[in-house]
């Protein structure tokens, strides 16, 4: 048996920018090293693949320590747009794609994207309203399924 | 330090089968290192960019990662994973004599 990382399947199940960006690194950078990838999208990272919302992603200025922002500072309105954008600044600087562009980019380079069918279902959205690079609506069952053989990251 | 031999020429190479010394690398070498990638031949569009990888490491000291071959080869993302299915950037750089691009995106 090889101890090299041959598939992974990555679960984004939080919507904010810090919690979304570090999913797609790893995904794009298994697709990088050769390594078969699966994304799976629930609950609130759901917003990742949401053709309405994923523009729209935003940093978390509240219970997010590692701001070194008071809370109740984070909590202004506004914040976490102004927050947001200084980020995405910094990013573009660092030719960091935005998630729309980001999230494109992973599906062309063959990794799957798929959606839960559980929080679909709780947020009562249809396929239609996910960007055309979501190749699924899944139960849980059938991403077990998908990721047989490989690691699971949980994010 | 491990010595691979391409078109009759030992090379010094990493642990990994990049050179250590992209000087060393001819055209010659590079369809025997793709198969020993898992390509079997190499097409015009493999060698637009094979070469993009040298012009680039020669400019810049470093290869493109993929983003950035993407956008600068000519080549889209999508092709690039056709022609080097095992990593393009990483798979371009070791067919062309070059270290293997370091970058997280």
């Amino acid at each position: 048996m090889s101890d090299k990382i041959e598939k992974v399947s990555i679960i984004v199940s939080k919507g904010s920018l810090e919690a979304i960006y570090p999913g797609l690194i790893m995904a794009n950078g298994a697709r990088a090293e050769g390594i078969e990838a699966n994304l799976f999208f629930t609950f609130f990272g759901l917003d990742a693949v949401h053709k309405a919302r994923h523009e729209h992603i935003k940093l978390a200025t509240v219970g997010n320590p590692g701001l070194h922002l008071a809370t109740w500072a984070g909590g202004f309105p506004g914040i976490s747009s102004v927050m947001t954008q200084y980020m995405a600044h910094k990013m573009e600087k660092l030719d960091i794609p935005s998630i729309p562009e980001f999230i494109e980019m992973i599906a062309d380079t063959g990794a799957g994207l798929y959606a839960c069918k559980a929080s679909v279902d709780l947020f009562g959205l249809e396929k239609d309203d996910l960007i055309e690079q979501v190749q699924g609506i899944i139960t849980v069952g059938e991403f077990y399924d998908q990721a047989a053989g490989g690691q699971i990251i949980f994010t | 330090m491990p010595t691979a031999t391409y078109a009759d020429t030992p090379v010094p190479v990493n642990d990994e089968g990049f050179f250590t010394d992209p000087g060393l690398w001819t055209e010659e070498m590079a369809p025997q290192i793709a198969r020993e990638a898992g390509i079997a031949e190499l097409t015009d569009q493999h060698w637009q960019v094979i070469k993009h990888m040298r012009h680039e490491y020669a400019e810049k000291g470093t290869g493109p990662t993929v983003r950035a071959l993407g956008r600068t080869s000519g080549v889209t993302i999508k092709q690039l994973y056709q022609l080097f299915p095992k990593g393009p950037a990483k798979l371009a750089a070791k067919i062309a004599g070059i270290p293997k691009p370091r970058g997280c995106i």
